[in-house]
């Protein structure tokens, strides 16, 4: 595989693209305390980009720094090839990227079906007068949305629970529905914060083919984070290792399996 | 058995998505609006059982005028996740609003509509409502309360206190001019039961319809998302502070409307203290948690437990057990408060969720298992 070319096709013919994201030498700082020192990586369009890590190595600071709830103290941020300002968390949801979180952060009080029609907030524009009269635009706009997120409960195969409020389902079909949540808004890149963290090995391999379908037939961009080797080491294109704050390797599964800082920090190293 | 939804087949999503999915609610609904609109109108008008006045200003009025405030508040409250103390302070800025613009004439068009004046009183009290909504974004749950409990204070000061408000009357009180709606008067001491009490149903069907249009559709979701978990809202795309102003907006719009009707219609002369103090703020709090947070059904069914209970209770101490007046005045305030305290221990979702629960084993009925 070549870093540097533009765009190159995997061994299971899928064709990963120029990168999408760009994160160019990242400082993050909480007072005294430096999260994320000096970071850089690219995502390239229609890969499955994993970052892992021991605990508190940054891991989830850096989605916060994509996705906006943190600003970092230094770097950059390019997005499909601009610069990007500094940005709430909302507006980075309307440039499309979507997340789900390492605790699930589901709408306790409203259906399956309502949680992943709000993942389509961005897409849909009545302004309020339209809505109270319902009848028209607004129905219309609220039809043709449904009909996208009817693909979505399909694609992940919760037909039966649509209507269920989420409060009252299991923890894996919660995160199954926090998936859809974030499809549901179409992303260009999807961030995905342990996805399978507290499953058992048979939702966890519902969970990776989901991921895995979910790039192949959408095309969509992922980037997650992963404690489990094996899925990340199975499902991902290129890996970025962070240790305390600090990026310790990236490249394929295979050439971060057998980087020497990568073993040292996962397995410990003798101090003599 | 007959209460069910198999067989009632929905094609569009449109139809998955409407109001009443069951066939017998949405019958239910026609027969309680067609008595509503026009057998209650006609035993007013006939004056059936010599109640009429009686029915009007001590039932169905206040029952009415409520509902509207309590929805209100229920999209701010029960949708939205922000707690607000301010309502009677927001319905004062409504009683107020309709009183300067009734008693303003409008240069070229001389007097406004009623049915106009109502909606700009609503319109003002949104602004308002608004404004005191600003904190919001930083503040949350009780220190929200407590921001919106200075804005019930502030107002009914300032009402009392500027006395432009008032026309510079000498009692301080705001009395309400006659208007008529389409020929029929609706408001001062002369206007027929029938038409105050049209009016007054006529707007709350409105605003039942648009706060269901608005609470089922994208901005609802809007409210719901960032009552249930506002970062996970904000990653969606909901701007926290935009969405939360909307709320208080919409929200203080029908409380607005709300106080309108209460002054015009209902009470006909107010004095603020009086007639929009805190207890009003609670009255209708109250309203909304025993009805049902996030369920207009349960607003509508909150005011009328909240209007009629203390009117039954009277009834029955003063008019069956022949207990003195005053006795019977302290009692209703233990019963009632003693009814509160029980709703909230037995059923903290309130009266729409048992409303729920019967139909969910209607559904069932009669074979549950």
């Amino acid at each position: 595989m070549n870093a540097t070319a533009e765009s190159y096709v995997t061994e299971d013919g899928r064709t990963i693209g120029a990168p999408v994201m760009e994160v160019k030498n990242i400082t993050l700082k909480f007072g005294g305390v430096t999260a994320i020192s000096n970071i850089s990586f690219d995502i390239r369009e229609g890969e499955i980009r994993a970052i892992i890590g021991p605990n508190g190595a940054g891991k989830s600071s850096m989605l916060n720094v994509i996705n906006g709830f943190y600003h970092p103290q230094e770097g950059e941020i390019w997005f499909h090839g601009e610069k990007r300002k500094p940005m709430k968390p909302y507006q980075i949801a309307q440039q499309g990227i979507a997340r789900t979180f390492q605790n699930i952060a589901l709408f306790k009080g409203m259906s399956t079906l309502d949680n992943i029609m709000t993942g389509r907030f961005t897409h849909m524009k009545t302004n309020m007068l339209k809505q109270a009269i319902w009848k028209g635009p607004a129905e219309r706009e609220e039809s043709l949305n449904r009909d996208i997120v009817e693909h979505v409960i399909d694609f992940l195969e919760i037909q039966a629970i649509r209507k269920t409020p989420v409060g009252r389902l299991p923890y894996g079909l919660q995160k199954r529905v926090e998936l859809g949540r974030a499809l549901a808004a179409q992303p260009k890149l999807l961030l995905l914060d342990e996805p399978m963290a507290g499953m058992n090995v048979e939702e966890k391999e519902d969970m990776s083919r989901f991921i895995l379908d979910v790039n192949d037939e959408f095309g969509t961009t992922i980037a997650l984070i992963e404690h489990d080797m094996g899925v990340v080491m199975d499902i991902s294109d290129r890996v970025v290792v962070l240790d305390y704050g600090k990026k310790i390797g990236d490249g394929t599964p295979d050439e971060v399996r057998n980087n020497q800082d990568v073993i040292d920090a996962y397995l410990g190293v003798a101090h003599d | 058995m007959f209460y069910r939804e198999s067989g009632d087949f929905k094609t569009t999503y449109a139809k998955d998505t409407q109001t009443f999915p069951i066939k017998l609610d949405r019958m239910g609904y026609y027969v309680i609006l067609a008595v509503a609109l026009i057998l209650v109108p006609i035993m007013l008008m006939k004056d059936v059982g010599g109640g009429a006045n009686y029915w009007t200003n001590a039932i169905f009025l206040p029952f009415l005028i409520w509902a509207v405030a309590s929805i209100g508040l229920n999209i701010l409250v029960g949708y939205c996740g922000q707690l607000s103390l301010g309502s009677g302070g927001f319905m004062a800025v409504g009683a107020y609003a309709s009183y300067k613009l009734m008693t303003w004439d409008v240069p070229f068009i001389g007097e406004l509509n009623f049915v106009v004046v109502v909606i700009l009183s609503g319109v003002i009290t949104a602004g308002v409502g608004i404004l005191f909504g600003l904190p919001s974004l930083r503040i949350k749950g009780f220190y929200l309360a407590v921001a919106t409990l200075a804005a019930q204070f502030f107002l009914v000061w300032l009402f009392n206190k500027v006395p432009w408000f008032y026309n510079y009357s000498a009692s301080g009180q705001i009395s309400v001019p006659t208007r008529s709606v389409l020929g029929f008067q609706v408001t001062g001491a002369t206007a027929a039961p029938e038409a105050k009490y049209l009016l007054c149903l006529v707007i709350l069907i409105v605003v039942a319809l648009v706060a269901r249009n608005l609470t089922r559709g994208r901005i609802g979701r809007s409210w719901m998302a960032i009552r249930d978990m506002d970062i996970a809202a904000e990653i969606i795309g909901v701007a926290p502070l935009k969405t939360k102003l909307s709320a208080f907006g919409v929200s203080s719009f029908f409380i607005g409307v709300a106080g309108a009707l209460f002054f015009a219609v209902y009470l006909g002369a107010a004095e603020v203290g009086e007639a929009f103090g805190i207890q009003k703020s609670f009255l209708l709090l109250f309203m909304v948690i025993i009805g049902g947070l996030g369920s207009i059904f349960g607003s509508i069914v909150g005011a009328a437990f909240m209007v009629l209970m203390p009117v039954l209770l009277k009834n029955i101490m003063v008019g069956h057990l022949n207990w003195a007046t005053d006795i019977a005045a302290h009692f209703e305030f233990v019963i009632v408060g003693a009814l509160i305290i029980l709703f909230l221990i037995l059923e903290p979702h309130g009266l729409a969720q048992l409303w729920r629960l019967l139909k969910d084993k209607l559904r069932l009925w009669p074979f549950p298992h």
